[in-house]
């Protein structure tokens, strides 16, 4: 099969099955019952592009290959084609796509089990696959905007899954309305680019890139970085991601940590060459994801849901691929993007796989006649899942060991990767990465103690829900399993596609650097000064000390203090806490000063206006008509006669006119 | 003695302005139909007339589409009279005057 029909299936599968899933059953409602069609449906269009894509990897190829499938619009000089583009980044991001949305697609069926929008569940996921795959195969930049916005969509509409409550579908408008911000100005980026390229194609921006004076480069490299600031969920427009936890676990998996939320990084790493020309922005994205990194670390420690841990861990994670766009190293993101796709999904999933057992355990209270509150999310009340979900918990811990960099997992990998990074280019003298390169030693230290905290409080100690002796949860289906063992292998064994650069003196290579910007299409910077040997093994070490350390310290704090522990650290911190504890305020303070403003001056000043001026006309033209109408309408006498009469007239005063 | 063509043009228009008196002014649905027919008949007078007079056919033939047309008028009209009778138990127009403001 050539690449062009495997891209056009690849493409074109998920968006069947969406229309399959989502058409269907809306008109035969008695399929809405068939679980087992729909979610084979389902799973099956997204586990066939997963196997075209890793034919068409196998296949490999140097050149990358364009295929235009249709002209999209003409006008004048400028035209916009559909087309895709298969070249290695492509195709890592469809295989990560494909790969882990296939595990998570089967997942949910397990998950979603018994939902009574079951199928709606299965088309959102279908259709968000299609526009992830629009994204990340697309040749220009509004085809890719195309995938944006759709993903932007299909997230929005699974946030809001539950719409039923309130508290959910504002979640879902809360991030839709964000990421509108970003879309802004990825918009007038590419304003700046269709005025000063007369194109959007990847290879026309590339070509015509140094021929912009540097401001505009600025500008252009500037404004795609607030875009992926929106959907990566960067400061400052970060919190709507925690509050996306509103949604179906397994969306929280798929969207909000494996895929979705990467695009930020994948634009960048597929506009290198161009970001590579401006490197004050960059320092303002190295330096944005440091700090978000940082400060989403800390809200972590201090959260209670098991779900928001893991959002804010994510938005730290993204913190870090930002910083590693930001001192040049764009495959290292894409890297870290591939490995976080594999131990975020597998957290992600575990605790879709706990919530499902405690709602187990909620089902059982309520039987037994129990009336207090329950939220199944809670760390609060977990504890000591080790004994009742022993498959559960391993692939948690390993995740969790994956995620905090223990030597050897994936995590360890591709966060010292960054770091390394981070380290060369302040050795090669530019100052802000020495400051990314502390904060980034400093948020894996707190990486690793949160992730740990939220294992312990989870997984080990003694059990905390009411009744605890009596109600037992239990282990979840294959369907929840099998996928979880899958991501939880590849959390150990993928770091390997990214050996550091000690390997080289026994003979290995970076593969993934070969294949993604020595043989690929990311850019990356030369180096002038090189780190010696020493102080390589010197970084790698204390990277492994901080992630070891990190996990031993907060693993002896929490056995021996469990809930407690989060006592003593509210008393060690006191009002730091709180901030950690609220999320910096920042919800308060967008409320203050965006929200607030809007609605009152939407209440004061439009709202009077719209009133008098705009419903004013619309009443005024109604009042007028019904006035006319009122005298004319005296002609019609209802005497048939009269009527002809006038006609009689008529035709005579006509003849008259003709005869004369 | 030779008829000439005027006669049978007078004749048409008498006949039509009957027909058009005998719809604007009668109150009788029936006799309102019946001058209706009477205009019918005045323009086929008319065109078998001027058909004669002008040696040409096409006149004539249009004479037989206007007496389809009559006929069809005549069952539909005189329908729409029984319909109207059931429910009013009246033919006088004056009574049937539902479409005024």
């Amino acid at each position: 099969m050539g690449a062009d029909r495997a891209i056009l299936l690849i493409v074109l599968l998920p968006a069947a099955g969406a229309v399959l899933n989502g058409l269907l059953p809306l008109f035969w409602p008695q399929l809405r019952r068939s679980e087992a069609l729909i979610g084979t449906i389902g799973t099956a269009v997204i586990a066939v592009p997963f196997v075209l894509a890793v034919t068409l990897f196998l296949q490999g190829f140097s050149e990358p290959e364009v295929v235009p499938f249709y002209t999209w619009m003409g006008a004048g000089d400028f035209s916009v084609s559909v087309a895709y583009r298969i070249d290695h980044l492509s195709l890592i991001m469809t295989l990560v796509v494909t790969g882990v949305g296939a595990l998570i697609h089967l997942y949910s069926i397990g998950y979603m089990h018994g939902d009574r929008s079951f199928w709606k569940f299965f088309a959102y996921l279908n259709l968000f696959i299609f526009m992830m795959l629009n994204l990340v195969l697309a040749d220009n930049l509004l085809v890719l905007f195309l995938g944006w916005e759709g993903v932007g969509l299909c997230s929005y509409l699974l946030i809001g899954f539950w719409y039923e409550d309130f508290k959910n579908s504002a979640a879902a408008t809360k991030a839709f309305v964000m990421n509108r911000i970003g879309d802004f100005a990825f918009l007038l980026a590419m304003f700046i680019l269709v005025r000063e390229v007369g194109s959007l194609s990847f290879s026309a921006i590339f070509a015509g890139a140094d021929q912009m004076s540097a401001g505009t480069l600025n500008a252009v490299v500037l404004l795609l970085f607030i875009g992926a600031t929106g959907k990566s969920a960067q400061i400052p427009l970060f919190t709507w991601l925690p509050d996306a936890m509103a949604g179906p676990t397994p969306v929280s998996a798929l969207i909000h940590a494996a895929t979705m939320v990467t695009s930020g990084l994948y634009l960048l790493a597929r506009m290198s060459s161009v970001v590579l020309m401006a490197p004050a922005v960059m320092a303002a994205i190295a330096v944005t994801g440091a700090v978000t990194a940082l400060v989403a670390a800390t809200i972590a420690i201090a959260q209670t849901d098991i779900k928001r841990v893991l959002a804010y861990s994510t938005v730290s994670q993204l913190g870090f691929m930002f910083m590693a766009s930001g001192v040049g190293a764009f495959f290292v993101a894409i890297f870290h993007v591939v490995t976080h796709a594999f131990f975020k999904a597998c957290l992600f999933l575990g605790s879709g796989s706990v919530i499902h057992g405690m709602h187990h355990v909620e089902r059982k209270l309520r039987h037994e006649g129990y009336n207090g509150a329950f939220d199944p999310q809670d760390m609060r009340t977990m504890g000591g899942l080790k004994r009742f979900m022993p498959q559960t918990r391993l692939t948690y811990m390993i995740a969790t060991l994956a995620i905090s960099g223990i030597p050897l997992t994936a995590g360890f990998f591709s966060k010292d990767e960054i770091l390394f990074k981070a380290f060369e280019f302040g050795y090669d003298g530019h100052a802000f990465a020495w400051f990314v390169w502390a904060v980034g030693i400093g948020t894996a230290l707190l990486t690793a103690f949160y992730m740990t905290r939220s294992y312990m409080l989870t997984f080990e100690g003694t059990s905390r829900w009411p009744r605890a002796a009596a109600v037992h949860p239990h282990e979840s289906p294959w369907t929840i399993t099998g996928p979880l063992m899958v991501l939880a292998s590849l959390s150990l064994a993928g770091g390997f596609i990214g050996l550091p650069k000690l390997a080289e003196k026994l003979g290995l290579s970076n593969w993934i650097h070969s294949y993604l910007a020595s043989h690929g299409p990311v850019a990356e910077i030369a180096a002038t000064a090189h780190v010696s040997t020493g102080m390589e093994i010197g970084l790698i070490l204390l990277g492994s000390l901080v992630a070891v350390g990190g996990v031993w310290w907060a693993w002896r704090f929490f056995a021996r203090h469990e809930l407690a522990g989060d006592g003593h650290i509210r008393v060690r911190f006191g009002g730091l806490y709180r901030w950690w504890k609220r999320s910096y305020f920042w919800d308060e303070f967008y409320g203050k000063v965006a929200v607030k403003p809007v609605i009152d001056g939407a209440e004061k000043a439009l709202a009077p206006l719209d009133s008098a001026v705009v419903d004013g006309l619309v009443n005024a033209v109604a009042r007028m008509a019904l006035r006319t109408s009122s005298m004319v309408r005296h002609l019609q006498t209802g005497v048939v006669q009269a009527y002809a009469l006038a006609i009689v007239l008529g035709v005579v005063v006509l003849i008259a006119l003709m005869a004369g | 003695m030779e008829v000439a063509l005027s006669w049978y043009l007078t004749l048409s228009a008498v006949l039509f302005v009957i027909g058009v008196a005998g719809v604007l002014f009668r109150s009788n649905l029936i006799v309102i139909l019946m001058s209706v027919e009477l205009m019918l008949n005045a323009a086929n007078v008319a065109l078998v007339a001027l058909s004669q007079s002008m040696g040409e056919v096409s006149g004539q033939v249009l004479v037989f589409f206007v007496m389809s047309v009559a006929a069809a008028e005549a069952a539909i009209g005189l329908a729409i009279v029984i319909a109207i009778f059931r429910n009013k138990l009246t033919v006088d127009i004056n009574n049937i005057n539902l479409f005024k403001w």
